[in-house]
């Protein structure tokens, strides 16, 4: 049974990835895309743990924490930094 | 797979099957949303499922697989670390969209920030004015 789950899983990861990553290559604005790319973080740091709960292991586990660190820095810190570089007539 | 896979070990399995499935679906959630709401905000709305709920169903089901309950800890704090560090960033994130006006203000239902940003902004423009007198 874990198989079938560890297949169906698959193929919902690969779906939402290639959502998050069609938004970050379209994405309008600076903001959208580093949205996007905290939700690819969080889909990857679930397959982990997919791949953990199937084969019974921990050993990402750490991993997992580190792509919520990493994710947690990154949206922060551009978050910081963004500047508006539009025209100020669109608002 | 289990040396007995009948009883309680096969609902447990079951348990954790569902559980992965269901966060994996979170994820799929939060793509659809990304691609289909029109603004920043809303799309906001739709990340945080997957960095919350799913990150917490997925640990919940390697708990359920490991079968020991030394992991429990260790997985919880994974995931308050993963609950303290989102709003963080969403504020953040949110905080700087607001101020680049990357928001469709016809689509909010209300906007409290406004008031103290006029507020703000009549109050310093008092002190320039009475800085140049």
């Amino acid at each position: 049974m874990m198989q079938i789950v560890l297949a169906v899983t698959a193929v919902i990861f690969s779906l939402a990835a290639a959502g998050a990553i069609v938004r970050i290559s379209r994405g309008p604005s600076l903001l959208d895309r580093v949205l996007a790319t905290d939700v690819l973080l969080a889909i990857l740091g679930g397959a982990l743990c997919v791949d953990m709960a199937v084969n019974r292991h921990l050993n990402n586990l750490m991993l997992v924490v580190a792509i919520s660190i990493i994710g947690f820095i990154g949206s922060v810190t551009v978050a910081r930094f963004v500047a508006d570089r539009r025209e100020p007539h669109e608002s | 797979m289990s040396p007995d896979a009948t009883g309680l070990d096969a609902w447990v399995d079951m348990l954790s099957a569902v559980f992965m499935i269901v966060g994996a679906t979170m994820s799929l959630g939060a793509a659809i949303g990304l691609l289909r709401f029109p603004d920043l905000l809303s799309r906001m709305h739709a990340a945080t499922k997957p960095q919350v709920l799913g990150l917490f169903l997925l640990l919940a089901s390697i708990g359920l697989q490991m079968r020991t309950w030394w992991v429990w800890p260790v997985l919880f704090v994974a995931w308050i670390f993963q609950l303290l560090t989102a709003p963080v960033s969403a504020h953040m994130v949110g905080r700087a969209g607001y101020r680049t006006k990357h928001l469709h203000r016809e689509l909010l239902t209300s906007d409290e920030l406004d008031a103290v940003v006029q507020k703000a902004a009549a109050k310093a423009a008092r002190e320039d004015g009475s800085g140049d007198g």
